[in-house]
C-alpha cells in the first residue's frame, strides 16, 4: 500500500459498495469508495447533491437503514477494526465515544419536546456508559455549552430547541457531538442551512475546538469555498466514487480530474468576470449507471476506454491521486 | 438617464401578529432601469423576499409607493389590471413546489398564454414548444410531469413560464440557491442572455454575494427591513463602506488567493440578526457593529451618496458633504 510506511490511519474505508432496493430495481449508489482519515487530520469530502456523501458517513456509524440499503462489499476499519463486522454492543461503543456526527439541519437533529439539558445530558450519560454521577454529567454539559460560546449555559440547559435561533441550535449540536470527546467528528454540511455571517462564526468555532482537542474530522460539504477553510486534505466525490483526493493546497492549485476542474470553474468568483458554463447533463440514474467511469457521459475529455472500465486512483503528484484514464499511460 | 422601469419609494410592509408587529420591510427605496439587474442581498429575515412579494403584489404595502413604468401599482395582485400581471413575472426559489405536480410541463407552460388570451390552441402549442427550445429542453418534455425532471430542468421550466407572457420585469427569488453549482452556471448564463434579447429588468433576490458580483449591475444590501448600502457592482466590491457589508464580504468562503485578497481585512463576524418584531432603536445593525458610535443607538442613519451612485446609510459617513438620498 502506498502509505503503508505511515502510521495506521484512524479510519480507512476500502472499496465500499452500497445498494438500495426500490420498486424499480437496485440503486447502485456507492461504487467502491476509498477514504482514509489519519489521526488529528481534517478531511473534507466535497460533492454535489446525491453523490453519496451522507450514505458513506451513515455506513461508518452503521445507521444506514437496512433494508432498503445493503452494504454489498467493502470494509470500514476504525482504529484497525472492521465496523461492519462488529457486534451491536461494540458498535454502541464506537457511537458513544469513537465517532460523533453533526447533521445538516439542527432543527431536525434536536427533539422538540425535550429540553437541551435532557438531550445533552443523555448523550453524555450514555457516551460514558453510565459511569458518571449526575453532578458530573451536569458539569460536563455546562462546560460543553460554554465551549461553543453560548451565553448563560445554565439557562440554555432548560430551554427547548424552539427557543433558540438556528445558529444557536447548531452550536448545541456541536456541543453534543464533542461532549463525549470522540476520536472522529463527522460534520455533515453543518452550515448549509445558516446565513453566511453565522456560517463564518460556526466554522471558526469548529476549527478552534478540533484543533485544541486534536479531534480528527470528516467535513462534508457541497461548497468548495467552505472546504478550503475547513480541511487539510480534500476528497472529491462524484456519483458514488472518489474521483480525486489531494492536500488542500495541491487540489486548489492543480485540480486534475475533469469533474473537479468543472466544479472549480462553475463557482462564481468574487473577482468577477462572469460565470463559466457549468458541467452539461446531470448526475446519473443509479438504477442504470453508465458503464465505466460514471462521469464519462458528462465529461468534456472522455476517451473511448472511459466507457469500458472504472479507472483506479493513481498517484499524480505529492499526496495527490486521481481516478481518471487521462492520467494513466 | 431613462425613465426607470420600477421605482420603489419608502416602501413599508408590516405584519401584525399576536406577539407584536413584524416590521419586515421598513422604508425601502430603490429604482430599476431597463435591461438592468439589481441584486437585493441579505440574510434570512432581512426582508428581501417580502420586498419582492410586495412588488409583485402577493402582499399589499403598508405604506410607500411602487411605480411601474410611470404608473402607481401599490395595490395587491387581485386589484391589478391583467396587463400588469403580464408585464411583471416571478421565478421562485424551489421549482419542486412552484410547479403543479399534477400538470404536465405542456399544461404548465400553456396556462399563462391561456390566461392572457394569446393565440388559439394550435398557436399556443407551437409557442410552448418554442419556449422549451429557448431554455434548451427537448420538445417531448411537453408530456412529462415535473417530478420526472431534474432540479435544474424544473427551474428552466419555471423560467420559461415566467417568460411566456413576454414580461418587462422579472423578479428572481433565489432562483439557483436550491441547485448545484454546475447547474447554476447554465441557468445564470441563460438568464443573462434572455435579459439582453428581451430587454428585461431583473430584481434578483439572493444571499450569495459572489454570484451577484458576476450577474448584477447594481447591488443593494438589506438588513432588518432597510437598505444599508447600494452601489454599482464594480464600485461595490472595490469599495464596500457599510460595516455590515464588510462583515458579509469577509465571511464569504472563497476558492482562491486572488479572491481572498479582495475581501476586506478580516472583519470578524459576531452576533445574529435581531428579530424584526423587536427592532433595536437607531441603526438596526448597532448590536453587531464593530465601529458603533454614540449616534448609532439613538438615530436611524440617513442614506447619503458618497460616490456616483454609491449610497450608504451609516453615521460614519453622515458628516461628509453629500447629497441626501432623494430618488
Amino acid at each position: 500500500m502506498r502509505r503503508s510506511k505511515m502510521a495506521e490511519p484512524l479510519l480507512a474505508i476500502r472499496d465500499l459498495h452500497v445498494e438500495f432496493k426500490v420498486y424499480e430495481g437496485r440503486l447502485r449508489v456507492l461504487n467502491g469508495v476509498e477514504l482514509r482519515v489519519n489521526k488529528g487530520e481534517r478531511v473534507g469530502l466535497v460533492g454535489e447533491a446525491g453523490c453519496g456523501k451522507t450514505t458513506t458517513m451513515k455506513c461508518i456509524l452503521r445507521i444506514l437503514p437496512t433494508p432498503p440499503g445493503r452494504i454489498t462489499k467493502g470494509e470500514i476499519l476504525f482504529q484497525g477494526r472492521d465496523v461492519l463486522k462488529m457486534s451491536s454492543q461494540e458498535i454502541q461503543r464506537v457511537r458513544g465515544r469513537g465517532v460523533a456526527m453533526i447533521f445538516q439541519d439542527p432543527t431536525a437533529a434536536l427533539n422538540p419536546v425535550f429540553t437541551i439539558g435532557d438531550q445533552l445530558m443523555a448523550v453524555i450519560k450514555y457516551g460514558f456508559r453510565d459511569t458518571l454521577s449526575h453532578k458530573e454529567i451536569r458539569k460536563r454539559a455546562v462546560t460543553a455549552l460554554r465551549e461553543v460560546q453560548l451565553p448563560d449555559p445554565e439557562r440554555i440547559l432548560t430551554c427547548y430547541p424552539v427557543q433558540l435561533s438556528g445558529g444557536m441550535r447548531q452550536r448545541v449540536c456541536i456541543a453534543m457531538a464533542l461532549s463525549t470527546e470522540p476520536e472522529l467528528l463527522i460534520a455533515d454540511e453543518p452550515t448549509t442551512s445558516l446565513d453566511v455571517t453565522i456560517q463564518d462564526q460556526i466554522l471558526r468555532l469548529l476549527n478552534a475546538l478540533v484543533e485544541r482537542r486534536e479531534t480528527s474530522v470528516i467535513f462534508i460539504t457541497h461548497s468548495l469555498g467552505v472546504v478550503r477553510e475547513m480541511a487539510d486534505r480534500v476528497y472529491v466525490m462524484y456519483a458514488g466514487n472518489i474521483v480525486e483526493n489531494a492536500s488542500k493546497q495541491e487540489l486548489f492549485s492543480h485540480p486534475m480530474h475533469p469533474y473537479t476542474v468543472g466544479l472549480m470553474t462553475a463557482v462564481p468568483k468574487l473577482t468577477g468576470g462572469g460565470i463559466a458554463e457549468g458541467i452539461p447533463g446531470r448526475i446519473p440514474d443509479y438504477l442504470n449507471p453508465p458503464s465505466g467511469c460514471r462521469f464519462q457521459p458528462r465529461c468534456p475529455k472522455a476517451l473511448p476506454r472511459c466507457a469500458e472500465g472504472v479507472p483506479d486512483p493513481v498517484p499524480v503528484g505529492e499526496d495527490h491521486e486521481v481516478a481518471c484514464y487521462l492520467f494513466q499511460g | 438617464m431613462t425613465e426607470p422601469v420600477l421605482d420603489v419609494v419608502e416602501l413599508k410592509k408590516y405584519f401584525v401578529t399576536s406577539r407584536g408587529t413584524v416590521r419586515a420591510v421598513d422604508g425601502v427605496s430603490f429604482s430599476l432601469s431597463e435591461v438592468e439587474t439589481l441584486g437585493l442581498v441579505g440574510e434570512s429575515g432581512s426582508g428581501k423576499s417580502t420586498t419582492a412579494y410586495t412588488v409583485i403584489g402577493i402582499y399589499a404595502p403598508t405604506s410607500g409607493k411602487i411605480v411601474f413604468q410611470g404608473e402607481g401599482i401599490s395595490k395587491p395582485v387581485a386589484k391589478r389590471p391583467k396587463e400588469l400581471k403580464r408585464a411583471i413575472q416571478i421565478v421562485f426559489q424551489d421549482p419542486g413546489t412552484s410547479l403543479n405536480p399534477r400538470r404536465t410541463i405542456g399544461q404548465i407552460l400553456e396556462l399563462p398564454l391561456k390566461v392572457h388570451g394569446v393565440g388559439d390552441r394550435r398557436d399556443r402549442k407551437k409557442r410552448v414548444v418554442k419556449l422549451l427550445e429557448r431554455v434548451e429542453l427537448p420538445p417531448d418534455y411537453v408530456y412529462k410531469a415535473p417530478h420526472m425532471l431534474g432540479g435544474g430542468e424544473r427551474q428552466m421550466v419555471a423560467i420559461a413560464r415566467a417568460l411566456a407572457t413576454e414580461p418587462k420585469l422579472v423578479i428572481l427569488d433565489e432562483p439557483t440557491s436550491a441547485l448545484d453549482v454546475s447547474i447554476q452556471a447554465k441557468i445564470i448564463n441563460m438568464l443573462i442572455e434572455f435579459q439582453k434579447e428581451m430587454r428585461l429588468s431583473y430584481l434578483f433576490i439572493t444571499h450569495d454575494l459572489s454570484l451577484m458580483r458576476n450577474v448584477a449591475h447594481r447591488v443593494a444590501i438589506m438588513y432588518l427591513g432597510k437598505i444599508c448600502e447600494v452601489a454599482p457592482t464594480t464600485e461595490f466590491f472595490q469599495n464596500p463602506l457599510h460595516p455590515y457589508t464588510q462583515m458579509l464580504l469577509s465571511s464569504i468562503p472563497v476558492v482562491s488567493e486572488e479572491e481572498e485578497a479582495l475581501k476586506p481585512a478580516k472583519v470578524v463576524s459576531k452576533g445574529e440578526i435581531p428579530s424584526p418584531v423587536n427592532v433595536p432603536p437607531g441603526c438596526g445593525f448597532h448590536t453587531r457593529c464593530l465601529e458603533v458610535g454614540e449616534a448609532c443607538t439613538r438615530r436611524v442613519p440617513e442614506m447619503v451618496e458618497v460616490a456616483e451612485g454609491h449610497f450608504v446609510a451609516c453615521h460614519k459617513f453622515a458628516g461628509e458633504p453629500a447629497r441626501v438620498f432623494a430618488n
